[in-house]
């Protein structure tokens, strides 16, 4: 089973966000990078497909900058077989990424192209299900598992109260959610396996972005709490607060 | 200026909040435009009777589209229908609720049209026929201010941040039938499982009760189940990661970074450190109230309200004094 894997570079989720004094993106000074959260189950979840099937292989795919190959070795050393770095800038227009990606992905050999929910930046959650409409392959989002059929798979997703199971045919898109597929530690090992695995670079195709940024602000820092008191004596007064001053009752 | 189409989602035959919310929003964006708002329901048959509500959302005119094929939501039929129906309209902006099923749609259509999606907004205006778009990035951490330079322009708005208001017009019932070809379906839903308990989900509730790893044992959950029910309907659970983890709750209902992102009137945060990526998923709430052991604790920072103390003493009590509260109601 050949698997494909978008996977992004985004800002450690423990990282402070700054913006910076053009007041259109962040500080970047300073920030550590990392794959994005859902990106690393995606792998997992490539991984297992892989070794469930017994053959095949799990390329990972990023369209990012130079210091993106830094994530993808990452990647690498969980058990990834190959990287494609697709140098550009992404921005915050997910169909231009999504033409980016789906260009590289028009022609590749692998059933089953996996991607995270969202990105852990831009939050836009919209990347895999476009590729997967551009590139005319069904889509699945927001999968917690799947098992793979003779020609499909078998997602379970979580929906607003509830739970579905979508079968897909393949070749097909999913995308990814935290579920069964926590994602494994790179292993010393698989570290040092990782430099010597094929990451190619090549530019990415140049799409325009048609979203455009005018200016990035911090939010509104929420205003000092009150502590309404200790222990359960404090709740009548902070019932009456709820009522009377939030209108939250 | 071109129109502004709604799509408003259904569940189970039943028109919820998020219908409303994206109704409403389309009215005053249409409003700002000199333009009108539609509304577009999927549904099986006898939806359109069901649709006729939303014209007093401010839908200028609801078009129920009517067919067994869409009586549930399926991703290929639902995209194909509302593409063609933005592009045959000549909409110049379509809004989706950036709810599971909006989030899963929108940029389908997004992708099937050729144009931006701009997700999970939190602001929408226009001004001299420019629309522009906030939105969070960052889990919250910061607020991106977008415009798109294509048309339709696309927008999935997050639930509960933005009104739904009644106008004095209401809008006429249009009902088509889609043209759709079921047996051309590549992604097939097999199995559709209910909440357990017919519970709403915490990503749409407008009050959530939520806790954390303070709550010591799974079994303790009846505390919070005792205290959602006192609120009413409209109350859901919540949970941390690190409860999710220990798996003590589902993680349907986990809130944050890696869960659900919340935006309610009211979030109740019991026993529940504050650590930044459960932050992440909440700090958009109207009003948050912390209820923890520990006065040090980071939520407490981010909180309206916070009472310290042993959340199992003050937990009951607040039942009892909601309780009391809506009994006078
Ligand atoms: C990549 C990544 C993604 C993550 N995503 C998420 C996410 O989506 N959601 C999320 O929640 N976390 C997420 N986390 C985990 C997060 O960092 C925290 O570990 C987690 O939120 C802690 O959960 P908690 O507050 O329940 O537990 P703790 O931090 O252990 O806090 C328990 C709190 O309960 C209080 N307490 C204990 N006993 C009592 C009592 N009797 N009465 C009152 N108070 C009491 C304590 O004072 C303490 O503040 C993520 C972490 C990473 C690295
Ligand atoms: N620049 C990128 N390179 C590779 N994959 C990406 C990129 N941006 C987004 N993706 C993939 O698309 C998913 C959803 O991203 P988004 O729609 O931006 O939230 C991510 O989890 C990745 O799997």
């Amino acid at each position: 089973m050949n698997v494909i894997v978008c996977v992004k570079r985004v800002p450690d989720t423990e990282t402070r966000i700054r913006i910076d004094g053009s007041g259109d993106k962040i500080d970047s000074s300073g920030v550590k990078y990392i794959i994005s959260p859902y990106d690393e189950f995606a792998v997992e979840a490539g991984l297992r497909a892989k070794e469930a099937a017994g053959e095949g292989s799990v390329a990972l795919v990023s369209f990012g900058d130079a210091s993106t190959q830094e994530t993808l070795r990452s990647g690498l050393a969980m058990g990834a077989d190959s990287a494609t770095l697709l140098v550009g800038k992404p921005t915050m227009d997910g169909l231009a990424t999504a033409k980016v990606l789906a260009a590289e992905l028009e022609d590749a050999d692998a059933p089953l192209v996996l991607f995270g929910v969202k990105a852990a930046d831009d939050d836009q959650q919209q990347v895999g299900p476009m590729v997967g409409t551009l590139l005319g392959r069904p889509c699945v989002t927001g999968v917690t598992r799947f098992e793979l059929q003779e020609g499909k798979a078998v997602c379970h997703r979580e929906v607003e109260g509830g739970a579905e199971v979508v079968e897909v045919d393949l070749p097909a898109v999913l995308t990814i959610t935290k579920g069964e597929y926590e994602p494994r530690y790179a292993s010393l090992k698989g570290i040092m396996a990782a430099k010597r695995k094929p990451l190619e670079q090549k530019d990415a195709t140049a799409v325009e972005s048609k979203l455009r940024v005018t200016k990035m602000t911090e939010p509104a820092a929420r205003s000092a709490g009150r502590i309404v008191g200790e222990g359960p004596d404090a709740v009548p007064e902070l019932v009456r607060l709820l009522r009377e001053e939030a209108n939250a009752l | 200026m071109a129109d502004v189409l709604a799509f408003a989602e259904q569940r189970d035959g039943q028109i919820g909040g998020s219908a409303r919310e994206a109704v409403s929003a389309a009215a005053r964006l249409a409003g700002s435009l000199g333009s009108s708002a539609h509304a577009l329901v999927l549904g099986a048959s006898g939806i359109a009777g069901q649709a006729g509500g939303l014209g007093k959302y401010g839908a200028a005119k609801v078009l129920a589209g009517e067919h067994e094929a869409v009586g549930e939501y399926n991703p290929e039929t639902y995209a194909r229908v509302v593409a063609a129906r933005i592009r045959d309209g000549g909409y110049g902006v379509a809004i989706f609720p950036a709810t599971t099923l909006g989030k899963d749609l929108a940029p389908r259509v997004a992708a099937a049209l050729g144009v931006p999606l701009a997700a999970d907004a939190t602001g929408l205006e226009a001004e001299g026929g420019k629309i522009s778009i906030v939105r969070p990035i960052y889990s919250g951490k910061a607020f991106a201010h977008v415009e798109v330079d294509a048309s339709p322009v696309l927008v999935s708005i997050r639930p509960n941040v933005f009104q739904a208001t009644e106008f004095d017009a209401a809008g006429d019932v249009e009902s088509f039938v889609p043209d759709i070809d079921p047996s051309a379906l590549k992604v097939r839903v097999v199995e559709r499982k209910g909440a357990a308990d017919g519970q709403i989900d915490v990503a749409e509730a407008a009050i959530v009760v939520s806790g954390g790893r303070g709550m010591k044992e799974p079994e303790n959950w009846s505390l919070l189940e005792d205290l959602r029910d006192a609120i009413g309907s409209d109350a859901a659970l919540g949970a941390s990661r690190a409860v999710v983890d220990a798996g003590w709750r589902p993680h349907g209902e986990q809130v944050g970074q890696t869960g659900k992102t919340v935006a309610p009137k009211l979030y109740l945060a019991v026993g529940i450190s504050g650590a930044i990526q459960h932050l992440a998923g909440m700090r958009t709430s109207q009003t948050i109230v912390a209820i923890n052991k520990d006065a040090d604790a980071p939520i407490f920072g981010v909180a309206d309200y916070g009472i310290v103390g042993d959340l199992f003493e003050v937990v009951p009590r607040l039942a009892e004094e909601i309780k009391t509260l809506k009994a006078g109601d």
